[in-house]
């Protein structure tokens, strides 16, 4: 058995309370990291995870305190050490990588000049040394031609090179443990599994202990041995990846994979009702009794304790897990059926071309837009009644932007967008007429910004009501409370604000917002990223049910493409503004596609350890899509050649009704991607 | 953080109660504590003196000249033989009233138009801003002067006049309060629904604004009273025999060597007033949560 380096007995962390109650956040945490091994925490928002990795570091946020036990680094209770005694130990020994890399480098510094520091502080390199050093680091995290990067500032690099460099600074001090807060929860697909694969190298290469923090479990299925699983402050499940996440044996962790939607599965994920204790609630018994559908009486009343399992080399905090993995296997997924969508069009988006550029003096007096290079361009869709059309790409695809324009929020440049066969929806929202507007209603992706803060429930609701219906008095309240009732919630949250409720009873009230104003088409703008994976499949599945009952249709925007092919009916896939391949959704994701979607599809993070991403393009950012030829030219891994840069591709339909934009031709594409 | 459980089970105050809640919480501290008091004392003496005041302010007598203070005269006497005392405790009653309607026009128009200028954007703004800026590159007691010299100074004058030009530093507050929530997401649905910019301006912006303009507008009665008792000492304020702090310090000043009282008097009515006002702005504005050293006023 490897020796430990880190190792945390009994660790209990909280706060006061004004009354002078103690909080607990953090409750007898005890566990070991061993040298060289790759540690995955896991937990959805306020199960302490970041606060147990902050721990680790000797850290403790203001105002908490440790409340007992220790945290030992080698032998060392980093908890009781002093300021300076820390430094040592921090960046030298124990080194951590943000989650916003942008905002963790200073922007007015040179690249090359922070990391520079870093060496400075946590090494005892000579100058010429520690120039050597940089171009070193810079390769090892493979960004091209370090001597040029060295001399970037932070904005001149994309998401994905910052975090490269956030990687290069907490390597530069060579580091025995590595802590990661959510290193790749902000950057797009393609690149996350660009910056897993890296980490993945460097821990084999270095034999750095690594602990990964992530509410993302495919993400720790790639590049952890052992993973930890925290609910409500507790440690609930440890054990090998392997069998944490092919036989979860608690509850928690099976329900929490059973809520995330997966390529390999058809249908809506499974959802799992209520919500994590608050700190502070927890009661007698198992802190997930509420949301448990295989408690008894014991659960209740007795407090589970980590139990270890030899023959599986994990820990479990169940009463029940024995008996609980003989009736998992009697549950049934459900499965629900893509119903045929008749053709009767309900939005048609012609030719649509959308510019950000700013008219100049003439263009304006002339009233007319000279961009030759649009944001969005070309844009044909076809929406039919009741249909869930989801609009899929990497941030800078133009997703939300086309979205916008469909909201009138936006002007268009070229073409028109045509609502209910008839009418032309003008680009202008004050020339809208009121019954337009009403058809046509938004989802924001954060509840905490598309919420007034300063309102009660009662009075979002009314907004929609009152500026569409005229509702008053008590038809108001009663049309309230049946929204409120339609999404979910019972009549009593009216009187609630915002900052009372949950993330996801927050984005129910949203959508109940939508619903009210009983719009034909709602759009929906990432929906469910801002939310933990447990609440997702509860709004998927209640967005689902609407969409049953009301037959809206939903035009959804998502970068996951695990989530779009829960929900959607059709697919559009974006790259720079320009559509690449359009059709149903159970064909898009299979092959022949366009490179692009391939690209996409191979970079989708399962929580499987046995299903690898396919990497099969650079994790280049584009800042401008090309003026001629194919908008995927820059980063295509079939390109054909000087056709591809010079022409734009024409639409081909593959067998499957797919429609695809490409030279190659689709029975090439089949055979190069069989 | 605290009490997450009672959170979720508070029940909606009613708007009284919301304002006894932050009055109580502004208390607490014994900064805003000491606000509070001075300023619920002078306008509690603003109110009554007329009735409490032991002499008639106006009573010359040339015999009573310059008596230093004593068991009859509280505050001694000024050079026309006028008890100060009674002067002292009327002479905030002029200069509160017009400063605090004064206030009233400035938060309003500043206000509005900071709002109406931070959700329109565009030329709109720029425009109303520079006229803003060329206005606040103007001395404002100059400007005053000008004014009160061309129309008087009355009342009905004054309290516009004050008013307008205290307002000019609230717009860019108002407006720069109005970008911080103009971008988010519920302004955008607003808009989407298709609500008319006045809807949008009361229901959204309005509220999430609010406690940020209450508390500039507060500041800025302190400033506005400084400035009008600058004006009242210039002899431009409150005409004789009016009592008013600002017209008794200039008329005292030059006896100051050895008549002292005459000046102290209503130095101490003003400044505790200022200070009463400005710990209270304080207090209220650490009650709602906006910390005002991290944002510079203009």
């Amino acid at each position: 058995m490897k020796t430990n380096i880190q190792e945390i007995k009994d660790l209990s962390i909280g706060f006061k309370s004004q009354k002078g109650r103690q909080i607990s956040i953090l409750r007898n945490i005890t566990t070991n990291i061993r040298k060289g091994e790759t540690v995955g925490i896991v937990g959805e928002s306020g199960s302490g995870k970041s606060t147990l990795a902050l721990a680790m570091m000797g850290y403790i946020k203001q105002g908490l305190f440790t409340t007992g036990g220790e945290c030992l680094f080698k032998s060392q209770n980093l908890l009781s050490l002093n300021n300076k005694e820390l430094e040592d130990i921090r960046g030298r020994k124990i080194a951590m990588i943000p989650q916003n890399a942008g905002q963790a480098l200073t922007p007015n510094l040179k690249i090359g000049y922070q990391i520079e520091e870093a060496l400075r502080l946590h090494t005892d390199y000579s100058k010429a040394e520690r120039e050597q050093k940089i171009s070193e680091l810079l390769n090892q995290v493979r960004l091209p031609s370090p001597k040029i990067m060295a001399l970037r500032y932070p904005h001149e690099l994309s998401g994905g090179q910052q975090q490269r460099v956030a990687v290069a600074m907490a390597l530069a001090g060579n580091p025995e443990l590595l802590l990661l807060d959510e290193p790749t929860t902000g950057l797009d697909v393609t690149t996350q599994a660009h910056v897993l694969e890296l980490l993945k190298d460097i821990a084999k290469d270095t034999g750095t202990s690594m602990v990964y923090v992530s509410h993302d479990l495919g993400a720790i299925a790639q590049v952890c041995n052992r993973v930890i699983v925290m609910y409500a402050g507790e440690i609930v499940l440890e054990g090998p990846v392997r069998n944490i996440l092919k036989e979860p044996i608690h509850p928690y962790t099976y329900g929490l994979l059973k809520s995330i939607p997966k390529l390999s599965l058809a249908g809506l994920p499974d959802s799992m009702p209520g919500s994590q204790p608050q700190p502070g609630n927890i009661e007698n018994g198992c802190s997930f009794y509420d949301r448990c559908n295989f408690s008894n009486e014991k659960c209740k009343t007795q407090v589970p304790e980590l139990e270890y399992l030899s023959e599986m080399d994990t820990s479990v905090r169940c009463f029940n897990h024995s008996e609980f993995i003989s009736k998992t296997s009697e549950q049934k997924t459900k499965n629900h059926s893509q119903k045929e969508i008749m053709i009767d069009e309900i939005l048609d988006l012609k030719d649509v071309s959308i510019s950000y550029a700013k008219q100049g003096i003439i263009d304006q007096f002339l009233n007319k837009v000279t961009d030759t290079n649009p944001t969005v361009k070309d844009i044909n869709i076809n929406i039919n009644k009741g249909e869930t059309i989801a609009l899929v790409g990497e941030s800078g695809s133009g997703k939300s932007t086309i979205l916008k324009s469909i909201a009138g929020l936006l002007k268009i440049k070229d073409g028109h967008i045509k609502f209910d066969k008839k009418k032309l929806l003008s680009g202008d929202l004050k020339k809208r007429n009121s019954e337009d507007l009403r058809s046509i209603q938004l989802i924001f992706q954060n509840p905490d910004e598309s919420l007034n803060p300063n309102h009660t429930v009662e009075q979002i609701l009314s907004q929609p009501l009152k500026l569409y219906f005229g509702l008053t008095g008590s038809k108001l309240k009663e049309s309230i409370a049946e929204l409120l009732e339609k999404v979910r919630l019972g009549a009593f949250y009216m009187s609630r604000y915002p900052r009372q409720l949950s993330g996801g009873e927050k984005q129910r009230i949203a959508v109940a917002r939508a619903f009210a104003a009983r719009p034909d088409i709602i759009l929906c703008d990432e929906v469910t990223s801002a939310l933990d994976v447990s609440v997702q499949a509860a709004v998927l599945d209640l967005l689902h049910k609407l969409k049953e009952e009301l037959g809206t249709t939903y035009v959804f925007v998502s970068h996951d493409l695990a989530v779009v092919k829960a929900i959607s009916d059709r697919v559009a896939v974006l790259y720079q503004g320009r559509l690449c391949e359009i059709g149903p959704s159970k064909d898009v994701y299979q092959f022949p596609s366009h490179p692009y979607t391939e690209v996409l599809i191979g970079a989708v993070l399962e929580p499987d350890p046995d299903i690898k991403p396919k990497l099969v393009a650079e994790d280049i950012v584009e800042e401008k899509p090309p003026e001629i030829g194919c908008s995927f030219q820059g980063r295509c891994p079939r390109i054909i050649g000087d056709k591809c840069k010079n022409e734009t591709p024409p639409w081909q339909i593959g067998d499957n009704g797919n429609a695809i934009r490409c030279h190659i031709g689709i029975e090439e594409l089949k055979i190069q991607q069989s | 953080m605290e009490n997450s459980k009672n959170i979720f089970n508070e029940k909606p105050k009613s708007s009284l109660a919301k304002v006894l809640d932050i009055i109580s919480t502004m208390a607490s501290k014994p900064s805003g504590f000491i606000g509070l008091t001075i300023l619920v004392f002078h306008i509690t003496l603003a109110l009554t003196s007329p009735w409490i005041a032991p002499y008639d302010y106006k009573a010359i007598n040339p015999s009573l000249m310059l008596n230093a203070p004593s068991s009859e005269f509280w505050f001694g006497t000024d050079s026309l033989g006028r008890d100060v005392f009674t002067r002292t405790i009327l002479g905030g009653r002029t200069a509160l009233t017009i400063t605090f309607f004064g206030s009233i026009i400035a938060l309003l128009w500043g206000g509005l138009l900071g709002i109406f200028c931070g959700l329109v954007g565009g030329r709109i703004d720029d425009i109303v801003m520079r006229i803003v800026d060329a206005f606040l590159s103007i001395p404002w007691i100059l400007a005053m002067l000008l004014i009160v010299s061309l129309l008087g100074t009355t009342t009905e004058v004054l309290i516009p006049a004050l008013g307008f030009f205290y307002g000019k530093g609230i717009v860019r507050v108002a407006r720069a309060a109005t970008h911080d929530v103009i971008a988010k997401d519920f302004i955008v649905s607003a808009k989407a629904r298709g609500h008319s910019n006045l809807s949008i301006i009361w229901n959204e912006i309005l509220p999430n604004v609010r406690d940020a303009i209450l508390v500039e507008g507060a500041m800025r009665w302190s400033w506005m009273l400084l400035g009008f008792s600058s004006l009242s000492f210039l002899g431009f304020g409150v005409s004789p025999p009016t009592p008013d702090w600002g017209l008794m310090i200039s008329n005292a000043r030059g006896l100051m060597s050895f008549a002292w009282w005459a000046v102290i008097a209503p130095i101490v009515g003003l400044s505790s007033l200022i200070i009463g006002i400005n710990l209270t702005a304080d207090a209220f504005a650490k009650a709602l949560g906006i910390d005002r050293s991290t944002k510079a006023p203009v």
